[in-house]
């Protein structure tokens, strides 16, 4: 075994009371640490899922329409001009299934739903409820926004007059599976409809609103057959959707908003709830830092006259340091383990503790191997760090003040 | 060779920055292989502080000392730290062993250090050695849990661990019981008539020193007087030339 290496476990292993509290210190700096970000990753990720149930993470949509001058000023021509502006109408995306495949071949983006969407009422009896219209192509919608999973009465699907709808709006409309009711839309079209599902989602917006039909039913209703009125894209990295909406945009010419537009408060809400969480593991790594310095440097002292014999029969500096910046890292390393152990058991008990109505946590944690990795080498980085000064200073003690001392 | 083993040239060590204290006033001191030396005084007369720029713990404020022809007060730190663990043995007073290892970890310890690396030979040389000092049933022992007697024995077996030419011991006999003393006594004694190790040892003791084959006195900071003694030490007189 290489003589630095013995010479610090024979240490640690010796000094049990100072090791174990030591140990304990790192290990309840880690436990905080793992325990934090188990417990804020997994409301982000619980958040971030909540608010992309229900939504694409970029919608392409046409540009808005913008009045043409039929006649250009020239150099002897000045026109005054009072501009209206247009009003918009619902249009197609021209040759969408072309950018459909275009831009799905592209890296990054993992799926594509064509949609026609409009507004209009849902009629049953006396009940009139505004609704919006969701035309698609399941097996293209439920790539992006798997309605299947949030189905809480009937089946997905959307065959011929089939329409799913939401919880709330079956509520207003006092309608069940198997019924029928009638859309009215703002095209003037009038038809019947079957319920064949009932679904609730995060957002009570949907729940409220949403009428999911297929595309081919949703183009008659809005008299625009063969068009689509959106695209919605889920990309792999949902973080980077902005910046992926803005290539789409230049590369297609449309309209690209990413959830992260549309969501800017939340996203500045879990920016700070990050930075806070970052604010106090540094803190709490701090304070655990200190603690393995004090510790090494008291045993520095408390040993200098072995170390200084260590020094005397040959050992040169660099080996004593070695023996504390190993102490340090080992303690880390150690500490680490034992603490990655404790904030997951309670992380597990935090999340088994709150449980909503329904039985889901209402502290979602999310545990992960990268955690575990990333503690173990931030508390081992920390360790060896920490040992620096410690062992700086034992290497530096001279053997003849300390044998003589002795 | 026939360069001395050990030549101090008019070695001087003061202490302290602001008020300075003298505890070598020129020291002119040669040892040959083999010789088994005692350096006796009283205390503070500077015999410790001799024996540390002796053995390379401390610098010399001015002078010079060779060690086997070699001129050591030009030598930088990683030097002297590899001749400290190669050419000096150290028996210091009996607390000076490494309570958190054994007996055998203690007798390894200057070549695991200087090496880097434990080996088999280490091992074997140490467990011989350990036997040869009476110790072989104490091997595993914790150094705390052998008596002051049996640590000594220790240390002189650590510091022959790496066969230096030059042992360097300070009191060893200093918190022993007589007989005690008198078996790690005659044990150096041993080592110097088996292999020809050179010993320089500090003592108090009247009675270790008259047993050595040359007495070197030292008052303030000065050697005093420089003595051989005769009789039961011929042995000593056939170092190599």
């Amino acid at each position: 075994m290489p003589f630095a290496w013995f010479v610090a476990l024979r240490y640690l292993r010796d000094a049990r009371g100072q090791t174990a509290l030591i140990l304990s210190a790192v290990a309840v700096g880690v436990a905080v640490v793992v325990f934090l970000s188990a417990l804020i990753n997994g409301l982000q990720a619980s958040l971030i899922d909540k608010t992309l149930g229900t939504q694409a993470h970029i919608t392409l949509h046409t540009p808005r329409e913008v009045p043409r001058p039929i006649v250009l000023a020239t150099r002897t021509l000045a026109i005054a001009r009072v501009v209206q502006p247009a009003s918009q109408r619902l249009r197609s995306i021209d040759g969408w299934s072309g950018v459909v495949t275009d831009v799905e071949r592209l890296a990054g983006i993992i799926a594509m739903s064509p949609m026609v969407t409009g507004f209009g009422f849902a009629v049953r009896s006396e009940a009139k409820e505004a609704i919006a219209i969701r035309g698609v192509i399941p097996e293209r919608l439920l790539a992006i926004i798997d309605i299947r999973k949030r189905m809480v009465a009937g089946l997905f699907d959307v065959t011929g007059d089939s329409v799913v709808i939401g919880s709330t709006l079956a509520q207003a409309l006092d309608a069940r599976v198997g019924e029928k009711i009638h859309i009215v839309t703002t095209e003037g079209a009038d038809e019947a409809a079957t319920i064949s599902g009932i679904f609730t989602v995060g957002n009570e917006g949907a729940n409220k609103a949403w009428v999911i039909t297929s595309l081919r039913h949703a183009q008659s209703l809005y008299g625009l057959p063969g068009g689509a009125t959106a695209l919605e894209v889920k990309v792999a990295d949902v973080f980077n959707a902005e910046g992926v909406a803005r290539a789409l945009h230049e590369r297609t010419g449309l309209e690209a908003d990413s959830w992260m537009k549309q969501n800017a408060e939340l996203l500045s809400g879990l920016t700070a709830q990050n930075n806070s969480k970052l604010l106090i593991q540094f803190f709490v790594i701090l304070a655990v830092a200190l603690g393995i310095t004090s510790v090494l440097a008291v045993s520095v002292v408390q040993k200098s006259r072995e170390i200084g014999i260590l020094r005397g029969v040959g050992t040169p500096s660099r080996r004593v340091l070695a023996v504390f910046l190993i102490q340090g890292g080992v303690l880390g390393l150690i500490g680490s383990f034992i603490g990655s152990g404790m904030g997951a058991i309670l992380a597990k008990l935090f999340e088994a503790l709150g449980r909503s109505a329904n039985g889901e946590p209402q502290f979602p944690v999310t545990l992960s191997l990268s955690l575990f990795v990333s503690a173990s080498m931030l508390a081992t980085s920390v360790g060896l760090l920490a040992a620096v000064i410690p062992a700086i200073r034992a290497s530096h003690i001279d053997p003849a003040t300390a044998i003589r001392n002795g | 060779m026939d360069e001395s083993l050990l030549k101090l040239d008019n070695v001087t060590k003061d202490y302290g920055a602001r008020i300075r204290t003298t505890a070598l006033c020129g020291i002119n001191l040669v040892v040959e292989r083999g010789e088994f030396v005692a350096l006796i005084g009283p205390s503070g007369s500077g015999k410790s502080t001799l024996l540390n720029v002796i053995g390379l713990l401390d610098r010399p404020t001015s002078g010079h000392v060779f060690l086997a022809g070699t001129d050591t007060t030009e030598l930088n730190d990683v030097k002297l730290t590899g001749l400290r663990a190669n050419s000096l043995g150290y028996v210091f007073q009996f607390h000076h062993l490494l309570p958190a290892f054994t007996a055998l970890e203690n007798v390894m310890l200057p070549g695991w250090a200087d090496e880097g690396f434990s080996s088999r030979t280490m091992r074997e040389q140490a467990e011989e050695l350990l036997a040869s000092v009476g110790l072989a049933d104490r091997m595993r022992f914790r150094t705390t849990d052998l008596s002051g007697g049996q640590q000594q024995r220790v240390a002189i077996a650590r510091a022959l661990s790496r066969r230096p030419p030059l042992v360097l011991a300070d009191e060893p006999t200093g918190n022993l019981d007589t007989v005690s003393a008198n078996e790690i006594f005659e044990l150096m004694r041993k080592f110097n008539r088996e292999d020809g190790t050179t010993f320089l040892v500090v003592t108090h003791d009247e009675r270790i020193a008259a047993r050595c084959s040359r007495v070197v006195e030292i008052v303030d900071g000065l050697i005093r007087n420089d003595r051989l003694n005769a009789p039961a030490t011929a042995a000593t007189f056939q170092s190599p030339k």
